[in-house]
């Protein structure tokens, strides 16, 4: 570990305008379109009456919020998968659990002002006879204290059972399944009522955050605002690691863990933290996704969920963290569309949508991307040779070219 | 079929029991005479004092049924069996202008009626001129002790034993006198233990002496009915009663607490291997796909429900062979499902070679399309697939054990399935091109197999026996767009405690979660029991990560 | 470069957020139709999204309402409960529906109910539910507890003297609510602890052996027995499999379902079922006029002879009638006015007698009891005498039992607590 804090105090600032084609691509363009794409959308909101035609209704704020949570889960799904080659089927738990913790502060923010008017029992244990908050329900009506758990629990599953799974060296298929069988015995725990998590109807019907009003749509868009921050946020730190020497070791895991092995890593120690790294971000998702969407329950422990996470990113092209983001944006947006365009068909879409992705695309639309503008540059380039002197040809084999190169190395995972 | 049969028999000769007691909940077929000579029932059926008692039960509401359906018994007798019986299987009707009594019968070549009581074909008679009598719980309940008290006499003696126990639970004063004079001629055994057991009973409630009560005891002490159980309960707390009979009788029930555990133990170890061995069916076509050639198929619980689809497309279109539509249905099945699993290899993962994980999301994906496909085709509602007479029903062993027959024979079915596919991989060419290019696929094509052809079968012969699969399915659960994905992480699980390209491993790993979940319930309820078994397979796995029987050599790498 | 993609994509998002403004203008009436037409609860509900239809264009037939057409706005929430309030959003700011049909499960009424009130908007729950809740803005025309399980737990008490009870269901908010209460209602009529057992299994639950045979030793103590079940959806099928083939028939043990009708008997060979029991307010076999027209209608409109009809259909058909006359009463489709103006509607029940709607948005109806039939249909065994108002807040829960709901002037609240006289934890 020393080795990588060691790499990240040796980053510097200016690797993000750097622009390198390698793992990542550019930051900064995409931070800054983030960023001016919620300035703007939430002025639209707070600012514009509803008749304008640029008024943004608050349903679409509420969208971006939730396909923006949906990125960054997405983005944690490809630190681990795209470029340390561990496929999780599981990491909808970890959102979940952020969710849930998330959804626990919430409900004890309603206080008295549940159907049944307990001073502090939410409804459902008053219903189910219960006399009093189980233990683990304590201290969760302090922010901090809920935060701190939004990022402890999972990351603390995470580090138990990558520690135990990549220590026996655990990997590929038999990996994915474990994972997939850790969500499906999370799902049937949480559907318990014995739990007190409400079982399955989940925890819902909250009133305010931090003393703001849930309902009001300034909260909504700074709901919206901060999630966006966030992506921002954990897309420049994984950036950052994966330009890092850090990064560099697991890539080199990826593409061949027995050699990083010999070379004298500890690649078992890489994995466990590089994944509790990505459950954290995972859970920081669920946490800003549940006050966005109103609910959370087990649902959203199914596996299927989990392997939709994974097919965004490979819709999007993993190895490339911006490719998760676009993956998850763009079949969040097909989703919603499809499933009101065409009720009765839309699984037919998204089902050969993933078929076909995977049959054609299967660097994803970011490689798809890149190889167009690799081979327009390259038809530039000839056109520049044709017209001007030679020395000027060698320099501008830019971004494209590179990035695409960098995503073909990528191919061997798993 | 026949070796079905064997089986049963083996698993019933490993339970050691006396008398085979076919005990089917309705077995009691509608009674069809089809001898021309007028039988004694059709004479009293003719009886004018019948025929008026017949009329009034077409114009008695239900409630009121009661006491009509008393008379009848009363003048009637055993001639009244077969209306009995027809009014209890609800297939009683009455024309509506001549308000004439007819039952309805199931022919090959669809519904028609019949004289009651002479089972003669009334072939004028329409569906439309007629009228159901309606039966409710009571009347059944009233039915049923009608016909045991008649079939007292009847000449079957599984019959007669099934009539007394029917009687244990209201032994009157009239009803333990038919008994006593039925006893006097009773030639078969068992009947006469049952009918003693009936008068034993009789005699420790209403016996005054304590010897003749601890002798009653003593008779009772052997059983296992749960009415003797109760009674002996009743008894050695009843204060009427001397605290040595008291005593007595409690210590007979510890004795028949005892041998109660030991047939609930078997009881709970024939639940977890019909678990196991519907978790066998469902996995072992994964086993094949998953393990033989590396390709994690999402749609393998779609091809599970295409077999069940195919069942009940079957029965649909031969409504009236119920009875062998699952002979048809399985090599159906295989076929539907196998070609499904080839058109998948051919179009899709062939392209995918050497990505499993490429495979899961292309297969996710035609999961997702096979499953929408059958509900625009069958409805998103569920399909109803009729099991056949013959697997309805259980096999009682003893009054506190019995096996239900459906399980019984998927039990043996999965076993048939797993043996016929140790065959094919262990004793046919394909199945030696199969492990050839499994454990090295360049190796294989130098030598000159067909990889291809070979991955497009072993898919095929995967989603075959999943499909087969659904066949079983079918008779357990419901038929629709759902059915797969509810065993699919099963499946997994199954296949990766096992250990992946291990068949043998698929096998016994199937039957110990099938028994660890069944011996975990009773103690943690369902929910908990499946979480418990879920995460001792993770640690299983960190301890062993390749399952139960990992594959050895070269082809592990 | 790559990144125009993600900026499309966003400015198509946002984009469609404002093409709704042309469907503004348009001269309708929108009916919002969110039931889920894909995923594990498809197979219940698809079944009333066609039922809306039916009513829609029978409607239109008449000449509309006020004058203007209705048209219905279908969406698939696809058994995804965030996703039901998504959608729930959709229709009300997107769409601009005037009323919603939908929701089944309780999950997805909870999920759908704070952005129905946020939004001020109209929503029918057409299903059989828990109870302990009354929302301004929901219409439950479904049967609270004391409208299905304590008259069926009375007609077994009464009528086949039952003396041991097992309680089963899914592990759902539904079922522990429903048991509780009738726990609680059991005790209270003198039924000792040991004779009742309460058992709860995960959704879809498939393997009953261990259950059943639970169920048969409890049953063989030598008192009636009788079950009174609250399992859920697909779980039910392999149960009564198991009931059938371990030789428990209906006169053994009884089996009463409250979730059990005519269209989950459709997917199931009931010849091992018959005489078990179900309670609704609705059965298709009641013989009466108006019930055959709309079971004529119903086979016409979806094309096939062998549909059946249900209790969530018929609840579906009230309140769309309700509405309906509501909307006429109000004279617009603003949704307080239509709220005031559904208060006392009465609309006649397809069993005869009229279903009127109470202070507390729940109807009253008749209750019925029915026996399974080998042809898949109920045979009538009992009825209440008139009709039974539905309670929002049952009398048996001691959280719940000084609690009414009454949305008229001047308590106007769904959750009034008599002993305190206070309202608590409104939305607006």
């Amino acid at each position: 570990m020393s080795q990588s804090l060691s790499s990240i105090a040796r980053f510097s600032a200016s690797d993000l305008f750097k622009g390198k084609g390698q793992p990542g691509g550019r930051v900064a363009p995409f931070v800054v379109i983030l960023l001016a794409v919620t300035v703007l959308a939430s002025a639209a909101n707070l600012l514009l009456p509803e008749s304008s035609p640029f008024y943004v209704s608050t349903y679409t704020i509420t969208l971006l919020g939730k396909y923006l949570s949906y990125a960054m889960l997405a983005l944690a799904v490809d630190v681990i998968w795209g470029y340390c080659g561990i496929l999780s089927l599981g990491h909808g738990a970890f959102f979940a659990l952020g969710g849930y913790a998330m959804g626990v502060y919430l409900m004890r923010q309603i206080g008295d002002r549940g159907v049944y008017g307990h001073p502090e029992l939410p409804d459902f244990m008053v219903f189910l006879d219960w006399s009093e908050l189980p233990w683990y329900w304590l201290g969760m009506d302090q922010f901090w204290f809920a935060m701190l758990m939004v990022l402890a629990v999972p990351g603390l599953l995470a580090y138990i059972f990558g520690w135990l799974a990549f220590r026996s060296r655990v990997t590929g298929v038999y990996l994915s399944i474990m994972t997939q069988a850790l969500t499906y015995a999370l799902l049937l725990a949480f559907f318990r009522n014995e739990m007190g998590f409400g079982g399955n109807n989940g925890l819902t019907d909250f009133k305010d955050i931090l003393g703001f009003d849930l309902q009001s749509d300034t909260t909504r868009v700074a709901l919206f605002a901060i999630t966006a921050l966030m992506l921002a946020l954990t897309f420049i730190t994984s950036h950052w690691i994966m330009q890092s020497r850090l990064g560099k070791v697991v890539v080199a895991i990826r593409d061949g863990e027995a050699r990083a092995r010999f070379l004298g890593y500890r690649t078992d120690n890489f994995k466990v933290w590089l994944f509790v790294y990505s459950a954290m971000i995972a859970a920081i998702a669920g946490a800003l996704y549940v006050p966005q969407v109103g609910i959370i329950n087990p649902g959203e422990f199914s596996p299927i969920n989990s392997i939709e996470i994974v097919i965004w990113v490979a819709v999007g092209g993993r190895g490339t963290l911006i490719g998760a983001i676009v993956g998850a944006l763009l079949v969040n947006y097909a989703k919603t569309r499809f499933t009101a365009i065409m009720p009765d068909g839309w699984l037919f879409a998204l089902g050969a949508l993933f078929v076909l992705v995977t049959l054609f695309l299967p660097k994803g639309l970011v490689g798809v991307f890149s190889q167009l503008t690799e081979r327009w540059f390259l038809m530039r380039n000839r056109s520049q040779v044709k017209n001007s002197s030679a020395e000027e040809s060698d320099k501008p084999l830019s971004t494209g070219a590179q990035a695409s190169a960098g995503v073909q190395t990528k191919e061997a995972s798993v | 079929m026949k070796r079905y049969l064997a089986l049963c028999c083996c698993v019933l000769g490993l339970l050691l029991n006396p008398a085979l007691n076919p005990a089917f909940a309705e077995a009691d077929q509608p009674h069809s005479v089809t001898s021309t000579e007028p039988s004694p029932e059709a004479v009293v059926g003719r009886s004018p004092k019948v025929q008026m008692l017949l009329i009034e039960l077409t114009e008695k509401s239900l409630n009121k049924a009661v006491p009509v359906l008393e008379k009848l018994e009363q003048s009637g007798g055993e001639a009244m069996l077969p209306l009995f019986r027809t009014m209890l299987g609800g297939n009683l009707y009455f024309i509506k202008a001549s308000r004439q009594v007819v039952a309805l019968v199931e022919t090959a070549s669809g519904d028609a009626f019949a004289d009651v009581f002479t089972g003669q074909a009334l072939p004028d008679v329409a569906k439309k001129q007629t009228k159901k009598i309606r039966v409710n719980n009571r009347l059944r309940g009233y039915l049923r002790d009608a016909i045991a008290r008649i079939q007292l006499s009847s000449s079957d003696p599984f019959a007669r034993e099934k009539a007394v126990r029917n009687l244990l639970s209201e032994l009157d004063q009239p009803t333990i006198e038919a008994i006593q004079s039925a006893r006097v001629n009773e030639p078969n055994t068992a009947v006469q233990e049952m009918m003693d057991l009936a008068l034993a009973m009789h005699k420790l409630t209403n016996a005054a002496l304590a010897v003749d009560q601890l002798e009653a005891i003593e008779a009772l002490s052997g059983s296992l009915e749960s009415e003797v159980r109760n009674l002996l309960a009743r008894v050695s707390e009843s204060e009427n009663y001397e605290p040595a009979v008291n005593k007595a009788a409690a210590s007979a029930l510890v004795k028949i607490q005892d041998k109660v555990e030991f047939y609930a133990f078997i009881d709970q170890l024939f639940f977890g291997l019909s678990l196991g061995s519907v978790l066998l069916l469902a996995a072992i076509g994964l086993a094949i796909t998953f393990g033989v050639m590396g390709v994690i198929n999402m749609a393998h619980g779609e091809m599970i429900m295409l077999g069940a689809y195919t069942t009940y497309v079957v029965q649909l279109m031969l409504p009236n062979h119920i009875e062998y539509s699952l002979w048809l249905a399985i090599p159906l099945a295989f076929i539907v499902s196998g070609l499904m699993g080839v058109l998948i290899e051919r179009g899709v993962i062939r392209f995918l070679h050497g990505r499993p994980l490429e495979t899961l999301l292309a297969t996710f994906g035609i999961s997702l399309i096979l499953q929408q496909l059958v509900r625009t085709i069958f409805s998103p509602l569920n399909r109803q697939v009729a099991s056949p007479e013959w697997m309805s029903g259980s096999i009682e062993i003893n009054p506190v054990l019995s096996l239900t027959l459906n399980r019984l024979y998927i039990l043996a079915f999965a076993l048939l399935v797993f043996f016929l596919l140790q065959l094919i991989l262990k004793k046919t060419s394909l199945g030696l091109n199969v492990r050839a290019v499994s454990q090295n696929r360049n190796m294989a094509r130098a030598m000159g197999v067909r990889s291809d052809w070979v991955d497009a079968m072993t898919f095929g012969l995967g989603s075959g026996i999943a499909g087969i699969a659904g066949v079983a399915l079918s008779q357990l659960t419901n038929v629709g767009p759902n059915l797969g994905q509810a065993y699919i992480i099963d499946s997994f699980m199954v296949v990766v405690f096992g250990g992946v390209g291990n068949l043998l491993g698929t096998l016994v790993a199937a039957f110990s979660l099938g028994i660890a979940n069944k011996f975990l319930e009773p103690v943690t309820g369902a929910v908990l029991a499946s979480i418990l078994v879920l995460v001792f397979i993770i640690l299983f796995i960190q301890k062993r990560p390749k399952g139960l029987f990992p594959q050895k050599g070269r082809a592990a790498e | 470069m790559k990144i125009k993609k993600l900026v499309s994509g966003m400015a198509l998002a946002m984009g469609a957020s404002m093409v709704s403004y042309g469907a503004l203008a348009a001269d309708t009436i929108k009916v919002g139709v969110l039931h889920s037409l894909s995923g594990t609860m498809a197979i219940s509900e698809t079944t009333l999204k066609d039922t809306v239809l039916m009513m829609v264009e029978e409607q239109n037939k008449k000449g509309g309402l006020l004058g203007k057409k209705l048209e219905a706005v279908v969406v698939d929430p696809a058994s995804n409960w965030p996703l039901f309030a998504e959608k729930a959003r959709e229709l009300l700011t997107k769409d601009k529906v005037d009323v919603i049909f939908g929701g089944w499960t309780s999950v997805s009424r909870k999920s759908v109910l704070p952005v129905i009130e946020e939004l001020n908007g109209l929503m029918f729950y057409p299903v059989q539910y828990e109870g302990e809740e009354s929302s301004k803005n929901v219409f439950y025309t479904g049967a609270a507890p004391n409208q299905q399980a304590i008259p069926a737990v009375d007609y077994l008490m009464n009528e086949l003297g039952v003396e041991r009870w097992v309680l089963a269901g899914t592990d759902y908010v539904y079922p522990r609510t429903t048991n509780k209460i009738l726990e609680a209602y059991l005790k209270a009529k003198g039924v000792a602890d040991s004779d009742i057992m309460i058992n709860y299994t995960p959704f879809g639950h498939s393997d009953w052996q261990s259950i059943v045979s639970d169920v048969k030793k409890f049953g063989s103590k030598g008192k009636k027995t009788a079950v009174v079940s609250t399992i859920n959806g697909d779980a039910n099928v392999p149960f009564y499999k198991e009931l059938g083939n371990q030789g428990i028939s209906s006169e053994d043990i009884p089996v009463v379902a409250f979730s059990v009708g005519e269209e989950e008997l459709s997917g199931i060979d009931t010849k091992p079922l018959v005489g078990h029991l179900a309670a609704w307010n609705y059965f298709q076999s009641v013989d009466s006029e108006a019930n055959e027209k709309f079971i004529t209608n119903w086979k016409t409109f979806i094309g096939n002879p062998k549909r059946v009809t249900n209790d969530p259909m018929e609840a579906t058909y009230i309140g769309f009638n309700m509405w309906t006359q509501a909307v006429k009463k109000a004279g617009t489709t603003d949704v307080d006015a239509v709220e005031q103006a559904m208060i006392g509607q009465k609309s006649p029940n397809l069993t005869g007698g009229v279903a009127v709607m109470n202070k507390n948005h729940h109807l009253s109806k008749p209750v019925l009891i029915g026996e399974i039939q080998d042809d898949g249909q109920f045979e009538v065994v009992w009825e209440t005498e008139g009709v039974v108002p539905g309670d929002a807040w049952s009398d048996f829960l001691p959280g719940s039992k000084d609690l009414i709901s009454d949305w008229t002037s001047p308590i106007k609240c769904g959750n009034y607590n008599t002993v305190t006289r206070t309202c608590s934890g409104q939305n607006f």
